[in-house]
């Protein structure tokens, strides 16, 4: 009987593992089908070998991208974007933060601005009075075009009150006893001991600078401006769908098609977040539980 | 007597974020009124004819916008619906897992997807989709007939849920597995002295111990009911398949901009706006009283 029950508990167990083994490797295999198609032999992507291993492994698609004037353009307005506007965000996120973490006994305003930008996040005048507004700016085919609208990020900044609500009370008290100002208190104590939370918050705007896409659609009107998910979305995505629109066309592109090179194309499209996913993975969790649980 | 001093410095640190915020999210708020205009971009907002209510008449008198509005809610619904039990379902799963190595990298591979665009992941799945993608090929192969995945109004909606369900279930499950690990081991203990079952411990102890976040997250998507999801559906989309996945998002941006009809989409924008902005105070109203939830 014991021996019977462990067995249909192992028996479980192993299902479990073999369950959960399933599941991850699902949640990878289109990304690994894209990096295996970008490394494969043309001829042999467009006949469909490729399934999770390169065939014919070369890095052609890579070296013709690298030759490509308007992608490597396209990657550095991404870069700029991510490091200009990862700046504001982090800026902007600290400064309204530590104001707006005091309590209002010792700022009389707090609950007005706390208003104001809750309102803001909750309520938006939507795309197409931006649309307008910055077309009456003249930022069109600027990088601002991409990284003042989404300056503030509220969310983050919420997240960050909660985190500097979380600090002891007695560590401010201290600091204003020894005749610290809040500028001092914000640089020399609350930012060095929110590490984590910073690190969180900062993290999430340069994935989303580097994700976004549709803001570089409306608001760049040359190529050369596009950041490169744009790029990849008009290049990549919009003619593949175009392809896939008609069956004339089907039959049109069949020979035409680059899947190798729209493939390398992704997967420098997601290099960087490959890249700093690991360091993401360490800090968001605890970033997010410290930031949101509150007591 | 010290605060007082501090006050300006106070408003000081705000001061660059408002400006930037009444710029480029409280003047946009005030260009809503041009849904009430027959608004031209060389006029400008000042000398725009106004119409009144003319843009939301023609809205509602529209034949798309049942379709539109069917489909967003549609949508919206099934994707509520799929990412609260398979996240939970996979969470309450994954906590079984007691070799926390695997845990952890099971985790790690399974949230990967989220961080990654819409442009990227549509990028993929539209090869893989494809007529002569390798789920065609596969169908072939067991001598079914190609399937025109991304051009079928039959199928579209299910493939919008599915994929976004496979990019966001890890993600989504973070919270259920911190409120699984919340629970009480002693009431396991407990309960296995008693001779419970495996179900009978998920009945008992574990749905018991996660109800108050199913409800929160329950109550709080309600005010998302109106969200589609813009990126995936622009991305996945094109004309063959307006019919079952065009949403209030996508139409007002072709309409919008595209067709720079531009006081009629910031009609239909605005709608969206405010029965959203209702639904979102509505349930966090239903939160706080249910799940004592405060967002600050």
């Amino acid at each position: 009987m014991v021996q019977n029950k462990s067995m249909t508990a192992r028996i479980a167990m192993g299902s479990l593992y073999v369950l959960m083994s399933v599941i991850a490797f699902l949640s990878l295999a289109p990304i690994i089908y894209t990096v295996a198609v970008s490394f494969s032999d043309k001829a042999a992507a467009a006949a469909g070998k490729v399934t999770l291993w390169p065939v014919g492994f070369n890095t052609a698609a890579y070296s013709t991208i690298l030759s490509d004037e308007n992608f490597l353009n396209a990657f550095f307005v991404s870069v700029k974007r991510v490091l200009l506007g990862g700046l504001i965000n982090f800026l902007m996120t600290v400064l309204m933060a530590y104001p707006l973490s005091r309590q209002v006994s010792e700022f009389r305003f707090r609950d007005y601005y706390m208003w104001t930008i809750i309102v803001t996040m909750l309520f938006s005048g939507g795309i197409i009075p931006l649309y307008i507004l910055m077309k009456y700016l003249g930022l069109f085919d600027t990088i601002w075009a991409l990284v003042l609208p989404t300056a503030v990020p509220v969310f983050n900044v919420i997240l960050l009150i909660n985190f500097f609500r979380s600090l002891p009370k007695e560590l401010s008290e201290a600091g204003h006893i020894d005749g610290a100002g809040p500028w001092y208190m914000l640089v020399k104590i609350f930012i060095p001991l929110s590490a984590p939370a910073l690190a969180t918050v900062t993290l999430f705007s340069i994935v989303t600078h580097w994700n976004s896409f549709f803001d570089g659609l409306i608001f760049m009107r040359s190529m050369e401006n596009y950041p490169l998910q744009t790029y990849i979305q008009q290049f990549v995505v919009q003619t593949n769908m175009q392809n896939i629109s008609s069956q004339e066309r089907i039959e049109m592109f069949k020979n035409l098609s680059n899947q190798t090179l729209n493939a390398a194309k992704i997967v420098i499209g997601m290099l960087p977040i490959l890249v700093i996913y690991p360091f993401l993975q360490r800090f968001f969790i605890q970033g997010i539980m410290l930031g949101s649980v509150k007591e | 007597m010290k605060h007082k001093m501090f006050q300006k410095h106070y408003h000081l640190m705000l001061l660059p974020g408002m400006i930037l915020l009444l710029i480029f999210s409280i003047i946009p708020m005030v260009g809503i009124v041009l849904a009430f205009q027959d608004f031209k971009m060389g006029l400008g907002i000042t000398k725009s004819p106004w119409v009144g209510f003319d843009n939301f008449k023609y809205m509602f008198e529209m034949k798309d916008s049942k379709t539109i509005f069917f489909n967003t809610i549609n949508i919206a619904f099934w994707k509520i619906i799929a990412n609260s039990l398979v996240p939970l379902t996979f969470a309450i799963l994954l906590n079984e897992v007691r070799k926390f190595a695997f845990k952890r990298w099971v985790q790690t591979i399974v949230y990967l997807p989220h961080f990654l665009s819409w442009v990227i992941l549509s990028g993929i799945i539209i090869d893989l989709l494809s007529l002569d993608g390798v789920v065609n090929n596969a169908l072939q192969a067991f001598g079914m007939e190609p399937i025109m995945f991304l051009g079928s109004n039959s199928l579209f909606p299910w493939i919008i849920v599915s994929s976004d369900v496979w990019k966001e279930f890890g993600f989504n499950a973070i919270i259920y597995l911190a409120a699984l690990t919340g629970i009480n081991m002693t009431l396991y203990e407990a309960a296995e002295i008693d001779g419970a079952t495996w179900l009978q411990k998920l009945r008992y102890v574990t749905l018991p111990g996660i109800a108050p976040t199913i409800v929160l997250l329950g109550t709080l998507s309600i005010g998302n009911i109106l969200n589609a999801g813009f990126d995936q559906i622009f991305n996945l989309y094109n004309p063959l398949v307006y019919e079952s996945g065009d949403i209030i998002d996508t139409y007002v941006y072709r309409v919008g901009i595209v067709q720079a009809q531009f006081g009629l989409a910031t009609a239909v924008g605005l709608m969206k706006s405010v029965i959203g902005l209702i639904l979102i105070v509505i349930s966090y109203r239903l939160a706080a009283r249910f799940a004592n939830y405060r967002i600050f």
